[in-house]
């Protein structure tokens, strides 16, 4: 359609300089992970000695994820890290649910008050100290509960959810309800089926978000054995101890070699899965903005 | 006494609704409300021996001691000048990208582009802060390239000049690619009889955007808006601890990460409690005023 109207001459060059505006900008997002990608293995005297920007490994090797697989910490980590996205997702795909299926049912006499003390908690909230004592008192501290009970549901997935289930038909649910079904058969076999395509997006969500976490284990665990990778990724890249994950590497020259590309295999091992499923999933992940976005 | 006969009734009826139910009032009790009343210990001296309750109230002392705090004014500038250089900067980023992808017909190229730059997002504060410092580093990347042009190497983690530029650029990378989604799911809905209905009337491709494709846009733009207005004293405090140190607090250290310092780390419970409230009261406040400013000139609002 667009073929029928006239061509203008600028139209080409206007064309050009958006994909090249837009292009441009892509690589700025996409390149610094890159750069580590390629840092990640390189040969570490190599990489020490380059200057400038990187566009593949220089002298391949896997070197530097041998060193930073011998680390303890790396393993307890993912360890640690999987059982988190795990039980959390479980746990928050099961409260949204609920939650969502209730808030949806207008009929019910508390329908108005039960929206309104969900939604209040966007707008407001009790502040990070309050928080921190609250899980405190309820003795979570060192506890992998804390990472989990205190994000049970996001209310902001909790409304996407409830949005996809108001808007399947009612009477759908009514004439179930006519045959005899319960609460729980209407939910469980009837709406869920229909809504398996936000509760996937919400899995993903939800275990992204378990997977990136780093704060509230920051508050509440102590214990470096039940770090999640996060937090052992800030001790090697920010706070810049790396170097519990270098002791095996012998005198303390190479140590200093070691520690910048230990540094790279260490953000990759840790961001490998996001990468991987990313592309596939890309699409669901937009989609649940687009819900959300309908709504807000 | 007739809300709780109706509502016992309403038990009755649906009781496996109310079962649901629990669980998820419980989470929100315990961990949204009961930090929210957890707050009071903003106005009393609290000591977890002697409980929220027990400890001595103080009325408004700790905000007071805030308000003379010789970080106070430092505190409150960071803030305020970070959200403003990202309204400026980081605001109208995602709608100039929407606006470019709409313009974009090569579609292969145009998913390829949107894949890229929206990746940031779902990779960690922490990676993507080590990068962000493993960059800006002496030996890093952008001294490096600065090098091309003549310049020194220089720590930019650890100059109070570059903070600022160095969180704002940043947020760029992160967000604006995914940002702009919301607005490209609004031009999704524009038909195309618009934009044909222009080249009719001989609309080049400037006016199209001027005229069709703007227009389209400004609902979701002023909404955007009043939110980004509400949070223009919010700052997370994540990024923010990730990326300073003692150099740079001139120009870094923002409410949130002094609450977190003097809350968590420092324990003095009660008066950050005390600099936390004041954030989000002030956030409050700004939220309304933003709303009624929309509503009075475009009458366009939240609620």
């Amino acid at each position: 359609m667009r073929a029928s109207c006239k061509r203008r001459p600028g139209d080409l060059a206007a064309n050009l300089l958006i994909a090249v505006v837009l292009g441009l900008f892509a690589i700025f997002c996409l390149y610094p992970i890159l750069y580590v990608l390629f840092a990640s293995f390189s040969d570490p005297r190599l990489l020490n000695q380059h200057t400038g920007l990187l566009f593949y490994p220089l002298d391949f090797t896997v070197e530097g994820y041998t060193v930073a697989a011998s680390y303890a910490g790396v393993w307890t980590g993912y360890l640690n890290t999987i059982l988190v996205v795990t039980a959390g997702t479980a746990l928050n795909i099961f409260m949204t649910i609920l939650g969502a299926y209730v808030l949806s049912r207008r009929d019910l006499y508390l329908h108005r008050a039960a929206n309104l003390l969900v939604v209040f908690t966007m707008f407001f909230n009790g502040g990070l100290v309050p928080t921190y004592l609250t899980v405190k008192n309820l003795g979570l501290i060192d506890n992998r509960l804390a990472l989990i009970l205190p994000v049970a549901i996001s209310t902001w997935n909790l409304i996407i959810l409830r949005t996809s289930i108001e808007a399947l038909p009612q009477s759908l649910i009514e004439s179930a309800r006519i045959d005899g079904a319960n609460d729980v058969v209407i939910l469980f076999r009837i709406v869920l089926p229909l809504v398996k395509a936000t509760i996937a997006v919400l899995v993903l969500y939800y275990a992204v978000g378990h997977w990136n976490s780093w704060v509230n284990a920051m508050l509440y665990i102590k214990d470096r054995s039940k770090y999640p990778l996060q937090l052992i990724l800030r001790e090697i890249l920010i706070e810049n101890t790396s170097n519990a994950a270098t002791q095996s590497v012998g005198n303390l020259s190479e140590l200093d070699q070691y520690k910048q590309l230990v540094k790279y295999c260490t953000t990759m091992i840790a961001t490998a899965p996001i990468l991987f499923i990313y592309p596939f999933l890309q699409k669901y992940f937009v989609k649940g903005v687009m819900i959300g976005a309908v709504k807000g | 006494m007739k809300v709780l006969v109706k509502l016992k009734n309403d038990i009755v009826k649906h009781p496996w609704v109310y079962l649901m139910f629990l669980p998820v009032a419980a989470f929100y009790i315990l961990f949204c409300y009961v930090p929210m009343g957890g707050a009071v210990i903003a106005f009393n001296d609290y000591s977890p021996r002697a409980g929220i309750f027990g400890s001595e109230w103080v009325g408004f002392k700790w905000f007071i001691e805030f308000f003379r705090d010789i970080y106070f004014f430092r505190l409150m500038r960071n803030t305020f000048l970070l959200n403003v250089y990202d309204i400026i900067i980081g605001f109208p980023a995602p709608i100039l990208i929407a606006i470019l992808l709409n313009e974009l017909r090569a579609r292969h190229y145009k998913s390829a582009v949107q894949t890229m730059m929206y990746m940031p997002n779902f990779i960690s504060m922490v990676v993507l802060c080590g990068i962000i410092t493993d960059f800006c580093i002496t030996e890093g990347v952008v001294n490096d390239v600065l090098g091309w042009f003549g310049m020194e190497p220089v720590n930019w983690m650890m100059e109070q000049m570059a903070f600022k530029p160095i969180f704002i650029i940043s947020n760029l990378w992160q967000y604006a690619g995914w940002s702009s989604i919301i607005y490209v799911a609004a031009l999704s809905g524009v038909s195309q009889e618009l934009y044909d209905a222009a080249d009719v009337d001989g609309c080049g491709r400037v006016k199209k955007v001027l005229h069709v494709t703007l227009p389209a846009l400004m609902p979701t733009i002023v909404i955007m808006f009043i939110l980004r207005l509400g949070n223009i004293m919010t700052v997370g405090f994540e990024k923010v601890i990730l990326l300073y140190n003692p150099l740079t607090y001139e120009t870094a250290d923002v409410i949130s990460s002094y609450v977190y310092r003097r809350g968590v780390l420092e324990a003095n419970y009660s008066y950050a409690t005390a600099v936390g409230l004041f954030n989000s009261v002030l956030n409050f406040g700004f939220l309304l005023l933003a709303n009624w400013m929309s509503r009075r000139t475009t009458e366009q609002s939240l609620w």
